[in-house]
């Protein structure tokens, strides 16, 4: 069942809107300034943070760059490869932030980084009974999307490709199958290598996109940043305009009727 | 009495809150697991047993 979007509005998440649908993750900037130029071009509202032990050699909090920003924080359980892991980093990091929001990732593996579903779905589900707005990265795949969106969480966000591959999207029938049937915001995270990727995630039906590497390692984390702030812009509104169907033929857009017979 | 804190074991550690002292000044955006638990601010001042483990985290870049 194709779903026609006839009108738009702020993404809404929970109990938050936000005017941005891009969402960044902090990981990989070379230093807290760069990261500060890349929140405010890529015109985001919310980025993501990791929970690791305090460096007594850090000059800086990445929280000072973000409040300077002006951007709400969202927590992730980056490295957790249990659902203990996960949950217990959920909730050591709404004791640090005073959020129950968590990007909740739980990794099958170190070479590919996907998502273990069976340990994703057991976290994901503790955390929703515990009050916990839980905001998981998923894989492409349509049932789990579903699982997870039965099991009480507030968004599902399915890969475009790996962590940090820039392969951009692998299985846009699966992406296209996942936001047809969410009744909850569907945010592409992961995988995305440059602009047209955004897009394209966009043009499929995503309501975000969650990506870090993709501007903090880009030669220009600013300009790309922006690249993709409009990216994202042009995704949705090409999805709410509706494209035309594709066609195995030309169709002539200048009438053939009053040609002159030349 | 020997108390580990994010992984390096220390002397002279009574609480968490001294645990913490040892690691950071920061106060802001701090989480503390005791033995893989979390321990809410409010409980910092619980006294620690030797052998006890203390994480001390907060925020840092990530995806």
């Amino acid at each position: 069942m194709e779903q026609r979007i006839t009108s738009d509005a702020d993404l809404k998440i929970a109990d938050k809107t936000f005017t941005s649908r891009l969402i960044l993750g902090t990981g990989g900037a070379a230093n807290h300034a760069q990261l500060a130029e890349a929140i405010t071009a890529s015109g985001t509202e919310l980025v993501t943070v990791a929970l690791r032990r305090v460096d007594p050699a850090a000059s800086g909090s990445i929280l000072d760059v973000i409040e300077r920003c002006g951007v709400e924080l969202l927590p992730n359980t980056a490295g957790c490869f249990t659902a203990e892991q996960a949950v217990r980093t959920a909730k050591l990091a709404r004791e640090a932030f005073g959020t129950n929001w968590i990007k909740l990732e739980v990794i099958g593996d170190e070479d590919t980084l996907l998502p273990d579903p069976v340990e994703l779905l057991d976290a994901a589900e503790t955390l929703v009974a515990d009050g916990f707005t839980v905001l998981p990265y998923t894989s492409d795949d349509p049932v789990l999307a579903r699982r997870l969106e039965d099991a009480g969480c507030a968004a599902v966000m399915p890969l475009a490709a790996p962590i940090g591959t820039g392969l951009g999207v692998r299985n846009p029938h699966n992406l296209a199958l996942i936001c047809e049937h969410a009744d909850v915001p569907v945010i592409c995270d992961a995988g995305i290598g440059t602009a047209s990727d955004a897009a394209l995630a966009m043009e499929l039906g995503c309501s975000a996109v969650l990506l870090a590497t993709a501007v903090t390692r880009a030669a220009d984390p600013a300009l790309m940043a922006a690249a993709m702030r409009d990216a994202v812009n042009a995704g949705r509104a090409a999805r709410l305009a509706g494209r035309i169907p594709k066609r195995h033929l030309a169709n002539a857009s200048s009438s053939f009727e009053g040609m002159a017979d030349l | 009495m020997s108390i580990e804190v994010n992984g390096e074991a220390r002397e002279g550690i009574a609480t968490i809150t001294d645990a913490v002292a040892a690691v950071t000044s920061a106060r802001r955006g701090i989480a503390v697991a005791l033995n893989g638990e979390v321990v809410p601010r409010s409980e910092w001042d619980r006294p620690l047993a030797d052998g006890d483990a203390v994480e001390v985290l907060t925020a840092t870049q990530g995806g």
